[in-house]
């Protein structure tokens, strides 16, 4: 095995009888920004869900060289952390109490440091801690879910739909801390509709249609194929 | 005269039915357990503290062995592919070394004649590890069932407790002695120390649940859970880690209840049902989700409840849980817009 982060293969996910993905393989190395790509429907947040163990799946998924811990309470303790597409914040909590949950498998200590890196890189919510996180603009709800997350002090951060319902140019600041957080060693899987700005950042990228991946290899090759162009490069979504 | 009777009654039952319906909305908010049984914990707290009032050893001790070795039973059951040798520890430490040492501890000091904040507090020690057991006994394994299934476990768990508390203290009614003995005269209105004792409990009980919620990293995890049970798991908040925690907290306050009612009404195996309805009644009128609301809410089911027992004392229940009615319409009219949540 080569030194991956991680390695996925035939990755099979079922809600009731209905498979939704049918033996997806995929494999990151560490460091490296890798996404996905594809329609509404084609599997993309399940394929998250499922390295997250929120939904049962079968298949190997290889962490780090070992096999994943069963537990969504382990692998959080061993590095992954997911941030969902409806964020899952608190938010009848405060800001201040989300981000303190994030680290709520490290020690006191590692939280306290962790804190002033997570508040010194997203200023706007050191200024609303005490604001209840339900309150917050969708913008800062988004920061609010990242923040919660690097708490969590992640080596694979997995980003379902970062830049759903945000307006253009937040969703540029989103994604520039993205690509900001690898030069921490963060190591990110990146699902999003909005093709062409995830390319931009990413160094591989996966096209999944139907729960199958279509397409794979470098994004920047990935950003001038024509098939991929037409379908989803050519409008903006 | 007789309305500050009424009122002194009502207040200092309307205190217990707090503790009742805050433990009630803590269980539902962080795990949706409908806990039927809160009252069985009331029961079993007052009638240990009677017993050993008379200086006798409590049937609880057995029943709390025998709660701790099915719960291990229950671990080592879902051990049995492969278990690493620390959880194995921590099960044989909490389910069979505690209990173990709850019972020597209870044999050694029953016959002595301790004061009685001591029999207080052993009542708690002994009550409190029973609700971590039934947790892992009769909840645990159903940790993603919909609440109605959880509701149908509270019945069978509720009818259990019942029936065990039947088997371990008998039929016969019981009354504990007072914590202290003494009366106060406040211009006309006499209070009681035991009275005071509930009181004072009563808002120890939450201003201690207050700070455990806004305080604590534990407490506040707790909070996450009910708010939204998939971001706790993300953080990797534990399922199992909140509902322990929730039912020994519960536990507890249903064992400090017994202890503070035990003295003042003769409980029966059976008596712990009517005074958890009561709790309930004050936890719908809070939306099973208000800690503030629930609290008042009991007290004014205290009133009512003494009220009525003075002006219609055979229709005294069915006024109080006629309460529930106009609740019921008024939260299903203001919810019912936003019903697919």
């Amino acid at each position: 095995m080569s030194g991956n982060l991680l390695e996925l293969s035939g990755i099979h996910v079922s809600y009731g009888r209905a498979e939704v993905l049918h033996g997806i393989s995929l494999s990151m190395k560490p460091g490296s920004i890798v996404t996905v790509i594809g329609a509404n429907g084609a599997g993309k947040s399940t394929l998250l869900n499922a390295i997250m163990g929120i939904v049962p799946s079968s298949g190997s998924i290889v962490y780090d060289g070992g096999p994943v811990p069963r537990s969504v309470e382990g692998r959080v303790a061993a590095g992954l952390c997911l941030v969902p597409e409806k964020r899952e914040l608190f938010a009848t909590m405060s800001v201040e109490d989300n981000v303190e949950l994030g680290g709520f498998l490290r020690s006191a200590s590692e939280r306290t440091e962790t804190r002033e890196q997570v508040y010194a890189r997203f200023p706007r919510l050191a200024e609303r801690r005490k604001q209840l996180a339900g309150t917050l603009s969708g913008g800062e709800r988004q920061m609010l879910a990242l923040a919660r997350a690097l708490m969590s002090r992640p080596r694979l951060l997995l980003l379902d739909e970062p830049s759903l319902g945000l307006a253009p140019r937040i969703v540029m600041d989103i994604l520039n801390i993205v690509s900001e957080l690898r030069t921490t060693g963060v190591s990110i899987l990146l699902v999003e509709q909005n093709a062409r700005a995830a390319l931009e950042i990413a160094d591989e990228g996966y096209l999944v249609e139907l729960g199958e991946v279509r397409l794979s290899g470098p994004a920047s090759e990935l950003a001038v194929n024509p098939a991929l162009m037409e379908s989803y490069l050519g409008t903006h979504s | 005269m007789i309305a500050t009777f009424l009122i002194q009654d009502g207040v200092t039952n309307g205190a217990i039915y707090a503790l009742l319906g805050l433990a009630l909305v803590l269980l539902f908010s962080v795990t949706r357990v409908i806990f039927i049984p809160q009252g069985e914990f009331v029961a079993y707290g007052a009638l240990t503290l009677a017993l050993l009032d008379g200086g006798k050893v409590p049937a609880t001790i057995s029943l709390l062995v025998c709660f701790g070795a099915i719960a291990f039973l229950f671990d080592l059951w879902s051990m049995r592919r492969g278990a690493d040798a620390r959880a194995f520890l921590r099960s044989v430490a909490l389910n069979l070394v505690l209990p173990g040492a709850i019972y020597g501890i209870t044999v050694m000091l029953a016959p002595l004649g301790l004061p009685s904040v001591a029999k207080a507090l052993l009542t708690i020690l002994i009550i409190t590890p029973m609700g971590a057991y039934v947790y892992r006994i009769a909840y645990r394994p159903l940790a993603d069932a919909s609440v109605l299934v959880l509701l149908i476990a509270s019945v069978g768990v509720h009818l259990a407790m019942m029936g065990l508390g039947l088997v371990f203290f008998g039929a016969e009614g019981l009354r504990a002695n007072p914590l202290a003995d003494d009366n106060f005269n406040i211009g006309s209105l006499m209070v009681s120390a035991q009275s005071l004792c509930i009181y004072g409990a009563t808002i120890a009980i939450i201003i201690g649940l207050y700070l455990f919620f806004e305080r604590t990293l534990l407490g506040k995890a707790l909070r996450a859970t009910a708010v939204n049970r998939l971001g706790a798991r993300l953080v990797g908040v534990r399922t199992h880690l909140t509902g322990v925690t929730a039912f020994t907290l519960a536990a507890a306050i249903g064992a400090v209840s017994g202890v503070l009612i035990g003295p003042i009404t003769t409980i029966y195996y059976d008596t712990g049902f009517l005074i958890g309805l009561k709790g309930f009644v004050a936890a719908i009128i809070g939306g099973l989700a208000s800690f503030p609301i629930t609290a008042i809410a009991a007290i004014g089911v205290g009133l009512v409840e003494s009220f009525s027992s003075f002006f219609a004392s055979s229709y005294k229940e069915v006024i109080v849980f006629g309460l529930i009615i106009p609740v019921l319409i008024w939260l299903s009219l203001s919810h019912g817009f936003h019903e697919e949540e």
